[in-house]
This record gives C-alpha cells, sequence and structure tokens, in this order.
C-alpha cells in the first residue's frame, strides 16, 4: 500500500512538472510582446528594449523556466506585470470568489441531485423516475453559461430581484457576497446536477438489489429504513467521486460563468491575463488549476484504494 | 431493426438528431435570406412578426437563417474535432494495447497530462495561439477528444486480448497486427461508436464555450455561441437573442446524448448509464 | 443605498428568504444620510497599475490624472493648457528655452516638497535611457534642463516644439516624487487634492480626501471616492440604477443608453471623446498603395449606417483623424461622401472592375467588431470582398498590426487626443508617407502663435481627408450616466480623465 502510494506521488510529481514545461512553452510562444501592450501605441523601440530589459523578458527562455520553477517550489509565484504585485496574493483573492462559488455549486448539486435521485430510484420505473430522468437528460444538455444568462433575464432584467452581476466584496456583508454568487451558482450546479442524479440514482438502486439489502427487507425493514440506513450512504460514495471527476467540468464551468456574471474570480483572471499577455499570472493560474485536478484525480484514486482493496494488487 | 420503437429514448434521440442535421445539411443550399445580409431599419425585430419567423438581431439579420446556418457550422465543427480526436485515440489506443511495455505507461502519462490542464483554459491558450477560427476550435477539441478515446480502446483492446480466442490465434503464429485488424478492432467498434456519440454532445457544448469566448469561427459564419456572446447587451430589447440559439444548443446536445445512451443500451448492453 | 437589490422593482410578494435576509445587510449603510461625501465611479476595465508615467493605458490615468498626480501644466474641460504646478512660464523668441516659475509651498502626498529638483528628476526620468515612459517621444526635443533655484525650471530644446506646454499637461507628464517614483505603480504618491487609500484589484480603487491640497482656490467636496471596475454591461446598467455606483462617466454599451432616458433619478448626459475609430489600410500593400482605391472603399461608407448599426446612433461621423473637441476641427465628411456608383466607378478606374478581396483584422470588441460587419456589407455592394479575422487586441493586434504592420485593413479606437501626427510618423501602421503632410505638422511645432496652428491643423486634416490613409468613420460619444445630484463631472472627454476636483452632492 505505501509503495503503491509513493509511486502514485512521484507520478504526480513528475506530471505536474511536464504540465508546467507545456504551461510555460505555450505562453512564452505566444504572439504578443507584455512590454509592447503595456506601453501602447506611442512607444518608440527605446521605450521598449527599456521595459523588456525591466521586466526581464530578455533573458533566455530555460533561464526564465528554471527560475519561475524554483519560485514556485518554495511557494513565491513571481511578480504580475500588470497589476505589479505578487502573483501567489492575486490569486488568493481571486479564489475568494471562485472557491465559495464552486462550493456552492457542489452543494446545490449534491442538494438537488441525491433526494432527486433517491426519490426517482424508489418509484423505478414509475412516473416520478422518468420526469427526474428527463431533468437528467435536459439539465445536462444546457450549457452553464446559457443558463446564467437566462437567469439574469428573468431575475435582473425583467424581475429586478437580483444584481446581474457583479461582486461587492466580502466586506460589504456575506449576505450581500452570497447574494452575488447565488444565480452563477445556480447556473454552475444545473448540468452538475444532470449528472449527478443519474449517478444517485443508479447507485441506490444496484445497493436497493444486492442481498443484504434484500434480507434485512425480508426481515420487515421498511422501505423508507432500507433507503436511509443502507442506500443512501453507499450512494453517496459514487456521488462524491463523480464531484471529483467532474472538477475539471466545473472549472471550464466556472470560467464561463464568472464571465457572465462579471465575477473577480480566477477564471476572469485568466481571460484577463491571458488578453495583456500578463505571461506569469497566466502560468500560474493555469498550472494552478492543473495541479488541484491533478490532486483531486489522485484523491479519487486513493479513495478508490481504499474502498476496494482489489485495486491495490493491479497496476 | 424493430427494437428502436421500444426504446424511447434511442428514438428521441435519433429523430431529435436527424432533424437538425436535416436543417443543417439544408442550410447548404437554402435559407430564408442570407444570413449575413443587414437590414439596419429592421433591426431587433421579435419573432413572428416584421423580422421573420424568429426575428432579426442588431443588424437586422434573419435570426431563422443565422440558426440554421449556426447548426450546419457547429455540427460540422464538432464532427470534425470528434472524427480526429476519435480515429487517433483509437488508433493511440489500439496499438499501446498491441505493444504494452513502456509505451503504454507514456502513452497513459500523456493522457493524465493532457487532462490535468482544464480544457477550457488549453483552449483559450490555443486560441491566443493559433488566433480564433474554426481551425482552432477544432484542434482545441480535438486534442481533449484523443486521450478519451486512447483510454476506452486501450482499456477495451486490452479485455479482448486476453480472450482465449485471441490466445489461441497467437498460438498459431498471427502477427499482431493481423489480430488487431480481424479480432481486436470489430470487438471494440460499438464501444467506439457509442463514445463517439456521447463525446459529439460534449464537443457542442465546448464549441459554443469557445464561440461564446469569441474563439471560435470568424463572422460573418454565424455560431451559437457567439450569438449569446452578442445577445448580451440586448437582453432588455431582445431577449429572443439570448433565448434562442441557447435552445438550439441545448437541443442538439440532449438529441445526441440520447442517442448515446439508446445506442449503448442496444450494442453493449453490459455497460450500464452513468 | 449600499444593497446590490433593486427596491423600486420588487414585488414583495413572493420574494424568497434569501432576498429577505438581505434586507438586513442593506438596512444598516441607511445610517448615514448627512450630506453626502462620498462617490462611487464606475469604470468599466480595470487598469493595471495606477502610474501614468510608465503605461499607456487610458484607464491609469482615468483613475489618477488630477486625482492623484498633478503635471506643471494641466488641460481643462475645455481642453485648453493651464497652469497648475507651474504658475507661468516664459517662452524665448526663438521657441527653444522655455522658463517655468514654480508654485511654492505644494507637497507630495509623504510631505516632501515640490521643487525644480523634482520636475527635473521627473522629466530626466521620462526622457532618459532607461526610460519606459509611453509618451516618450514627447520629452525627446528637451535638450539640457537647469535648476538656477528651488522655484525656477530652465529647459532648452534642441528644436521649437509647439505643443510642449499641451503635451506637460498630459497624464504621462505627470509630477513625481523621487523617493516613491519606484513604487507609483501599487502606490501611488502625488500632489493632488486626493490621497490613495487601497486597491482591491479586480474590484475597485479608494481614493480619500487630501487635507493638505495646496490649491486653497478650489473646495474639495469629496472626502473619498471610489472607482469601482465592472466589466459587464448588463452589471454597469444594474449598478446604476441600485445606486451601487453614482456615475459612468464612460458608460460600455450605447444600446442601454435609451433604457436610462425617463428614469427620474439619472441623468444622461452624451458628450465627446478623443476615440476616434479608423480604419486603417496598409497604405505600401496592393491594392491600398492606390489612392483611388481608398477613395473609392471611402465612398462605399454609409458613415451613417457605421454609427446607427456598430453605436446605436450615438456618435458622430468623421471625415479626417480629428474630432470636434480639437482646436481647428474641420467638418470633412463631405469630401468623400457615400455614393455606390461613383465608388464602383472610381474602383474601376483603379484597374478593379470585378473588385477584390482583402482580410480585415478586427479586434474583439464590439465596436470593431460590428462596424468591421457594416463594412463588409458595405464593401459588398461595390464588389469587394472583405473577410473578417478577428485578431485579439491588444496582444495579437500590437504585435500584427502596430509592430509588424502585417495587415490590409484594421479597425481600431484611437484614444490619445491631437494623435493626427501619427500619419506622419515612420514607421507606422499605416505606411502613409506624405512629405507634404509632415512638412505642415513640422511647421505646427516650429510656430508658437495659436491661430496659426489652428489653420496648420486645419490644413494636415483635409490633406487626410483627400488621401484617406484610413477609412475615416466616427468619433465615440461619452456616454455618461449619473446622478442627477451628482454635479461637477466632465461633459465632454478633451483628454481621457475622470477629474473629481469639483464633483459634489447638490442638496
Amino acid at each position: 500500500m505505501i509503495s503503491i502510494l509513493l509511486r502514485r506521488i512521484a507520478s504526480l510529481i513528475v506530471t505536474l512538472i511536464v504540465v508546467s514545461l507545456l504551461i510555460f512553452t505555450v505562453m512564452n510562444l505566444l504572439p504578443g510582446d507584455p512590454a509592447a501592450i503595456m506601453l501602447g501605441t506611442s512607444a518608440t523601440p527605446e521605450t521598449l528594449a527599456a521595459l523588456r530589459t525591466q521586466m526581464g523578458l530578455n533573458e533566455p527562455l530555460i533561464v526564465r523556466y528554471l527560475a519561475w520553477l524554483a519560485g514556485v517550489v518554495q511557494g513565491d509565484l513571481g511578480q504580475s506585470y500588470t497589476y505589479g504585485v505578487p502573483v501567489a496574493g492575486l490569486i488568493v483573492e481571486r479564489l475568494a470568489v471562485t472557491l465559495p462559488l464552486a462550493l456552492m455549486a457542489i452543494v446545490l448539486s449534491v442538494g438537488i441531485a441525491v433526494p432527486l435521485g433517491v426519490a426517482a430510484a424508489r418509484r423505478h420505473n414509475g412516473l416520478f423516475d422518468h420526469l427526474a430522468g428527463a431533468f437528467s437528460y435536459i439539465s445536462i444538455a444546457v450549457p452553464a453559461f446559457w443558463v446564467g444568462l437566462l437567469l439574469i433575464i428573468a431575475f435582473s432584467t425583467k424581475l429586478g430581484w437580483m444584481p446581474a452581476g457583479g461582486f461587492p466584496g466580502w466586506n460589504a456583508g456575506l449576505l450581500s457576497g452570497l447574494a452575488a454568487l447565488l444565480m452563477p451558482a445556480v447556473a454552475l450546479a444545473l448540468p452538475q446536477a444532470g449528472v449527478l442524479t443519474r449517478v444517485a440514482r443508479s447507485a441506490v438502486l444496484e445497493v436497493m438489489g444486492e442481498d443484504f439489502v434484500r434480507t434485512a427487507r425480508a426481515k420487515g425493514l421498511s422501505d423508507r429504513a432500507a433507503v436511509w440506513r443502507h442506500a443512501l450512504p453507499n450512494a453517496l460514495i459514487p456521488v462524491v467521486t463523480m464531484i471529483g471527476l467532474q472538477f475539471t467540468f466545473l472549472i471550464a464551468g466556472a470560467v464561463l460563468v464568472e464571465n457572465v456574471f462579471n465575477l473577480p474570480g480566477l477564471g476572469r483572471l485568466a481571460l484577463q491575463a491571458l488578453s495583456q499577455r500578463d505571461i506569469i499570472v497566466m502560468q500560474d493560474v493555469v498550472l494552478f488549476f492543473s495541479a488541484l485536478v491533478i490532486v483531486m484525480n489522485f484523491l479519487v484514486d486513493l479513495a478508490y484504494l481504499v474502498i476496494d482493496p482489489r485495486l491495490r494488487v493491479a497496476t | 431493426m424493430a427494437g428502436i420503437f421500444r426504446r424511447p429514448v434511442l428514438m428521441i434521440g435519433l429523430v431529435v438528431t436527424l432533424a437538425l442535421v436535416g436543417v443543417a445539411l439544408l442550410s447548404l443550399v437554402w435559407t430564408p435570406s442570407l444570413p449575413s445580409k443587414m437590414n439596419i431599419v429592421q433591426r431587433l425585430k421579435p419573432p413572428l412578426g416584421l423580422g421573420g419567423l424568429l426575428g432579426t438581431d442588431q443588424f437586422g439579420r434573419d435570426v431563422t437563417s443565422m440558426l440554421m446556418v449556426g447548426a450546419w457550422n457547429s455540427l460540422s465543427t464538432s464532427f470534425l474535432a470528434v472524427a480526429i480526436g476519435a480515429t487517433v485515440g483509437s488508433a493511440v489506443g489500439v496499438i499501446v494495447a498491441m505493444r504494452r511495455g513502456w509505451l503504454e505507461l507514456i502513452v497513459m502519462r500523456g493522457c493524465d497530462i493532457i487532462f490535468a490542464v482544464p480544457p477550457i483554459l488549453s483552449a483559450m491558450m490555443l486560441g491566443a495561439f493559433l488566433g480564433s477560427g474554426r481551425f482552432t476550435a477544432i484542434i482545441a477539441i480535438a486534442v481533449f477528444m484523443v486521450p478519451v478515446f486512447a483510454r476506452l480502446t486501450l482499456a477495451a483492446a486490452k479485455q479482448i486480448w486476453a480472450r482465449d480466442y485471441v490466445t489461441a490465434a497467437i498460438g498459431i503464429g498471427r502477427s499482431k497486427a493481423k489480430i488487431t485488424l480481424v479480432h481486436i478492432l470489430p470487438n471494440i467498434s460499438n464501444q467506439i461508436i457509442v463514445q463517439v456519440t456521447i463525446q459529439l454532445g460534449l464537443a457542442i457544448l465546448t464549441e459554443a464555450g469557445l464561440s461564446f469566448l469569441g474563439l471560435g469561427m470568424p463572422p460573418p459564419a454565424p455560431t451559437w455561441g457567439r450569438m449569446l456572446a452578442d445577445s448580451q447587451t440586448f437582453f432588455g430589447q431582445a431577449p429572443w437573442l439570448a433565448i434562442l440559439p441557447g435552445l438550439a444548443i441545448a437541443l442538439a446536445v440532449l438529441g445526441l446524448n440520447m442517442l448515446g445512451d439508446g445506442l449503448r443500451d442496444m450494442l453493449d448492453p453490459k455497460a450500464k448509464a452513468g | 443605498m449600499q444593497t446590490i437589490f433593486s427596491w423600486s422593482q420588487v414585488s414583495r410578494r413572493g420574494v424568497m428568504a434569501l432576498v429577505l435576509a438581505a434586507g438586513v445587510a442593506f438596512a444598516a449603510p441607511y445610517a448615514q444620510a448627512a450630506p453626502k461625501t462620498a462617490a462611487t465611479i464606475g469604470m468599466t476595465v480595470e487598469p493595471g497599475g495606477l502610474d501614468p508615467t510608465i503605461g499607456a493605458q487610458v484607464m491609469i490615468g482615468q483613475v489618477t490624472w488630477q486625482n492623484v498626480f498633478e503635471g506643471l501644466t494641466t488641460i481643462d474641460k475645455a481642453g485648453k493648457v493651464q497652469p497648475q504646478l507651474a504658475e507661468s512660464w516664459d517662452v524665448s523668441e526663438d521657441g527653444k528655452t522655455y522658463t517655468f516659475k514654480l508654485r511654492q509651498g505644494v507637497k507630495f502626498h509623504n510631505g516632501v516638497a515640490f521643487d525644480s529638483s523634482v520636475a527635473k528628476f521627473t522629466l530626466d526620468r521620462a526622457r532618459g535611457a532607461d526610460s519606459v515612459n509611453p509618451q516618450k517621444r514627447y520629452f525627446t526635443s528637451i535638450d539640457t534642463i537647469e535648476t538656477p533655484d528651488a522655484a525656477t525650471l530652465v529647459l532648452k530644446l534642441k528644436q521649437p516644439t509647439g505643443s510642449l506646454l499641451y503635451w506637460f499637461g498630459w497624464p504621462a507628464a505627470v509630477m513625481v516624487e523621487p523617493s516613491t517614483a519606484a513604487d507609483n505603480k501599487t502606490n501611488p504618491v502625488g500632489t493632488g487634492p486626493f490621497v490613495f487609500g487601497s486597491w482591491a484589484k479586480g474590484t475597485k480603487v479608494d481614493l480619500k480626501k487630501n487635507a493638505d491640497y495646496w490649491n486653497k482656490d478650489v473646495a474639495v467636496k469629496l472626502d473619498t471616492a471610489s472607482f469601482r471596475f465592472i466589466n459587464d454591461p448588463q452589471a454597469q446598467s444594474a449598478a446604476l440604477t441600485a445606486g451601487d455606483v453614482d456615475a459612468f462617466p464612460e458608460f460600455g454599451v450605447p444600446e442601454l443608453v435609451a433604457s436610462f432616458e425617463g428614469n427620474d433619478k439619472l441623468a444622461t448626459v452624451i458628450g465627446n471623446t478623443e476615440l476616434k475609430v479608423v480604419a486603417g489600410m496598409n497604405n505600401s500593400r496592393k491594392p491600398f498603395s492606390d489612392k483611388k482605391v481608398r477613395q473609392a472603399l471611402m465612398m462605399a461608407v454609409d458613415r451613417a449606417m457605421v454609427v446607427e448599426g456598430a453605436w446605436s446612433g450615438l456618435g458622430t461621423p468623421i471625415g479626417s483623424h480629428y474630432t470636434p473637441n480639437d482646436r481647428g476641427y474641420k467638418d470633412l465628411t463631405g469630401v468623400y461622401p457615400y455614393d455606390v456608383e461613383k465608388a464602383k466607378a472610381l474602383l474601376a478606374e483603379a484597374g478593379y472592375p470585378d473588385g477584390f478581396s482583402f482580410t480585415m483584422k478586427a479586434p474583439q470588441m464590439a465596436y470593431a467588431q460590428r462596424s468591421s460587419q457594416i463594412l463588409q456589407a458595405l464593401f459588398a455592394e461595390i464588389g469587394v470582398t472583405m473577410n473578417i479575422e478577428t485578431t485579439e487586441f491588444p496582444a495579437k493586434w500590437v504585435a500584427d498590426v502596430l509592430k509588424a504592420a502585417d495587415y490590409d485593413m484594421t479597425i481600431v479606437a484611437h484614444a490619445e487626443p491631437m494623435d493626427i501626427d501619427i500619419y506622419a510618423r515612420d514607421p507606422y501602421y499605416f505606411n502613409y508617407k506624405n512629405p507634404a503632410f509632415n512638412e505642415v505638422l513640422a511647421k505646427v511645432e516650429a510656430s508658437t502663435d495659436a491661430s496659426e496652428q489652428d489653420r496648420l491643423y486645419g490644413e494636415a486634416q483635409t490633406i487626410l481627408a483627400n488621401d484617406v490613409p484610413s477609412l475615416f468613420l466616427f468619433v465615440m460619444p461619452k456616454l455618461g450616466i449619473w446622478d442627477k445630484k451628482l454635479k461637477g463631472l466632465w461633459e465632454n472627454e478633451p483628454i481621457p480623465s475622470n477629474v473629481l476636483t469639483e464633483v459634489h452632492w447638490e442638496e
């Protein structure tokens, strides 16, 4: 077990290093000179050269890559070209929006999906089951950013109940912060909920069909108790796993949804950094997201190892 | 074939998908008016009025025609991307299953690496690299499809390689390439077909997202994603501009997903949805 | 008023519990009923950095110029040069020696006094070898700087520079304190009526009143001011209606302006900016190297239709690279007016009876995308096929168009005031070379007589209107939307700015 773990961790680190090299290469081969962007349409060639030197853009690529990597390992993510502040601080600031948004979306999607999935499973092949199935199909098919647009049209433009976007900042009060994240979180949660409903439903069905549950029910365990005591806890495991696996899609959705709702989150930071060629910020943000995905997948794998001992021998 | 009618999911999926493909193909030969034809005087006219069946946009262009051509653009881009991804990915998967050893290790790591970067971010970087356009969208989606198909075919092919009749074929001295062609590919083709259908839905969603961010096909070619992006400042005056293209995307993805699930139930009864 | 909900339209019935809960949050800030001394100004794009002397973005100046930083001279709301940290000046007969009398008793926000050595430091920093000043070219005519005493600054120029005093009023020429200059990007220290407070990246910049402001002639009414950055037009509009933002001096989307008409709380003030939307052509590339082709394309353009389709009819058509704000403006839209038949004839004369096709590199911004789609339709009428290639701005556009001049046609809004001289620059992306035009502009710099300068500017405009190095389309309007009780904001924008000195709330 320990050796498997160590091997996994080693391969995780190798993956991260290769990813970092990839990101660095792509970002530094992009057309567009960050110095030229900062200086605008009137800059003279000498000014440009002076700024490039100042920004360290004249160093060889390999030196810049190693310096970046060494910094990252020591927790120094470098300085943003445009903002002139440490990138680590920027990421933390933006994470204060993206993380609560993602968490709210996960909570919402689980809150919708698990009761729906369980109820559908209990009425297997009944009307409710079909309705839940339809919900699941539809919610998977709608793009999160479109749901966002529809919510804005309905609740902001037409009814005027909710802010159309923007984020007041957490010091404006917890409630107004949460209110600003509510519609984006719903938009983000809906497609997830569709996937999770399916997972929860099939997991409950499977558990309900297993021998120990049948035996318990034959001995007089009520339907409701069977669901609560056996089916639900077992159904949660695949749901949690699925959340881990769907994480990439959640992030993808967040980038678009932050854009629709004008939220100062990490996704928008990435978009902004890309357009301003704030290379360092872009490198750090993409690396951060990738590390998150890699670690998430690792944790899912780990969970499987713990749950299913048979996997400990294979691969 | 009679089985189709007892499978409502497959039925609905097939009908919706065929209808959209029909509209897309029709748009190549006929649209109510030229989708790029502007008529500023008739701008932002609501559906079912002066603006034709589905209204006009901010330039007075006919939304019906734009949606029709958008269907072609969206479907063809996604189809090409998935075709490339499926071909390359399946080829890699089958070859690796044949060779195994260090090649498998490298390919699996490669898949991990591609999966590690969220597709929207890699697409953004690719977009900045190649410039926005149809080609960029196809490549950005295909890149993410390759590991999906590589993993799928590798796992499936490995199972077939372990079957008795394959062991027997190795025993009588058949070459690995021949076994792959005769035994492996035919046996995993159903799984690949099902996966292609499901990934097509995902590709349409991704293409719409890229177009929404301005990384899709350039104007005047109408795309559903850009129509949505353009609609954002006209919510108050013209909500249909934001509603209709989204409906089109949802319908296309819904159709393909149902078709995929239906095909899976029919072709691959062992694998359960989920 | 801090709440993000728009209560005016809320029907109490059916409102979710969450909205009720949020009501608690909005009750508290209502306590401040006394005369308002705070203002929140909305901006579409956040600046990167807050030092206008090292970054080119107009947003930097829109936050800091005249609020935090001041210059030797300044530009007033009519676009005229006025004294500021220089009380007065004296220009020698040959126009090559400028003697400035500097204001005494001016202190930077950190307590350091402003004197001639600070002014010398600022100018040396802007023109030196390591300078990264975006407008460095404006300081290059300075030969030597002398500081006979703390209150006197003497500049010796290499050649007469008629626009020097005007340029000294620009954001890129503001005075900076030597010990804080390096950190101004994140913590700006100037001499202005407002002190930098804090910057929540991605959200807002806070300023507070400078209690020790040197200029006792103006009574600064605001105690605090915030600049909030809201990118999304819907959110901008919602923030205005909800009162989260008191003013959007440059509202981003013209199509939503109509929705504010009739609003009894908000005023819609439409003025002029310096943003000239022009479709630049590569004058050294065929077929654009042929003047007739350029003129034919100009006649194929219905400017009114472009303004209508791209900017909801708000905006002023232009016939040259000049705005009605600018001194000596001439309306030249009649030189090559919209005329499809004449355009076709001219095109045939130039040897393209069946038209031709080319690529437009259009940035992703709404005005550029929309204008180019309309141009595409208009050119189709005279048989010219234009393919649109969306070119990411600023990165790819700067690399491909501005630096490499690898393009056929492009479209961009030139933001810098009085920048007609870009057509005299070599290299510049238009690749337009006309010695007669360069000579006219040289005469402007050589002259110190204002009316003669105005006349020469008129001449320069006319040359461009005839040569059509770019398709001159329209000037973007300044779409000001603000609380009716908020007074003192500029209606026009002769230079990109948000001057808060006189902003106050009406009782």
